[in-house]
């Protein structure tokens, strides 16, 4: 028989459970399998009744996050020989509320994504006859790393300051809001800055710096709020200075 | 506009444990980074005092030197030199990510940020270190 890996596996089920549980698994290593294989050749051999979230298999869709020994991982994307002999744990992510085995509940970060107003504000828009909104190069540069991220969550999981206080935005959030306020094309970025820079906002990140070690598409989240309270900071001395207001 | 729902299922929450800092090291980095503040305030104060005694004469600072001889105050302040050392050292690391600086459409590598800043701490310290040193 080939050789195996044990997966112990996080079992929740509202409907039965008082507390999630923990089942063992085993399953054939093999040097082309990642977490999310593994989990996939339980649900269609062992038992059908495991529930986990996928869709892409190649870290563009963001929705296999979980922990795997301990840490945030896309699972289409944590290699199985990585962690022989094993056993593998695999948690669904932290700092969200579990609704069954590995899945969770992600409501709360999809009301904070579309509050930061993730798209390009114009003031006025131009008909479209009018052409496309130009950009050079060396403009898309400046918020192209920001534009990678594929909401997956890991860096929620891995910040303790939304796992302390659910209040605070989060990093992928406040990256996304950054990504358009440096875009060329956009003018929202005083439309933004109220809601930023509340205290929920960029002011909750006490810069623990997790958020960019667990990104897998390195978009640098814990950057981009150090960056915008840099930004938010020199506005606010404007407001002070300047007569007009730093408007 | 789409809206998502208020009162979503409310699922099994896990409670974060009080000691969390200890599970990554990366967590307890950061924590020490943040407790080093107090270190640094420490420091001040023993500087307002040194400044407080100089002012009230030769006794006074005989006074603040006594004190300052004490094993256990030696102890402290030698501890409080690695944090802040260590609070410098992080502060200075993490400026780059702070910073976004682009010159000719490229970002400024991080030690150019770090750079210049580890270099003016030399400096202010060799000065520091002339104006106390030189008899």
């Amino acid at each position: 028989m080939a050789e195996q890996i044990a997966l112990e596996i996080t079992r929740y089920s509202p409907e039965r459970d008082k507390t999630p549980t923990v089942a063992a698994f085993d399953v054939p290593l093999r040097k082309e399998w990642v977490v999310l294989d593994a989990l996939n050749y339980i649900k269609d051999k062992i038992d059908g009744s495991l529930s986990f979230r996928w869709s892409c298999r190649m870290g563009v869709c963001g929705s296999c996050g979980m922990m795997v020994n301990g840490e945030p991982k896309l699972t289409c994307a944590t290699f199985l020989t990585d962690y022989a002999p094993g056993p593998i744990r695999v948690e669904p992510l932290k700092n969200f509320p579990v609704m069954r085995d590995l899945i969770v509940e992600i409501t709360d970060f999809l009301g904070k994504l579309s509050k930061v107003k993730p798209w390009i504000i114009r003031k006025k828009e131009m008909p479209i006859s009018e052409g496309e909104y130009l950009q050079t190069p060396e403009q898309l540069e400046a918020y192209r790393q920001f534009s990678m991220c594929i909401n997956c969550l890991l860096c929620y999981a891995a910040c303790p300051v939304y796992g302390l206080d659910s209040l605070f935005a989060g990093p992928a959030a406040l990256a996304l809001a950054q990504r358009y306020n440096l875009d060329s094309r956009d003018e929202g970025k005083s439309e933004r800055m109220d809601i930023l820079s509340q205290h929920d906002g960029i002011w909750g990140c006490t810069f623990v710096g997790e958020c960019t070690e667990v990104c897998p598409k390195h978009v640098d989240p814990a950057g981009a709020i150090q960056q915008y309270k840099l930004t938010a900071t020199q506005e606010w001395v404007k407001s002070l200075v300047l007569p007009w207001g730093g408007k | 506009m789409l809206r998502y729902t208020e009162y979503p299922p409310k699922g099994y929450r896990v409670r974060m444990s009080t000691y969390w800092w200890t599970a990554r090291w990366a967590y307890l980095k950061f924590i020490l980074r943040e407790i080093s503040s107090v270190f640094v305030a420490w420091f001040i104060l023993e500087t307002l005092l040194e400044i407080h005694a100089l002012i009230g004469g030769p006794a006074a600072y005989a006074d603040f030197q006594g004190f300052f001889q004490q094993p256990i105050v030696i102890v402290l302040n030698v501890i409080t030199l690695f944090f802040v050392l260590f609070h410098a050292v992080t502060w200075f690391n993490l400026a780059p990510k702070a910073m976004a600086i682009r010159l000719g459409g490229k970002r400024l590598p991080p030690a150019a940020i770090a750079g210049p800043n580890y270099v003016a701490w030399v400096v202010v310290s060799a000065v520091v270190a002339w104006l106390v040193l030189r008899g």
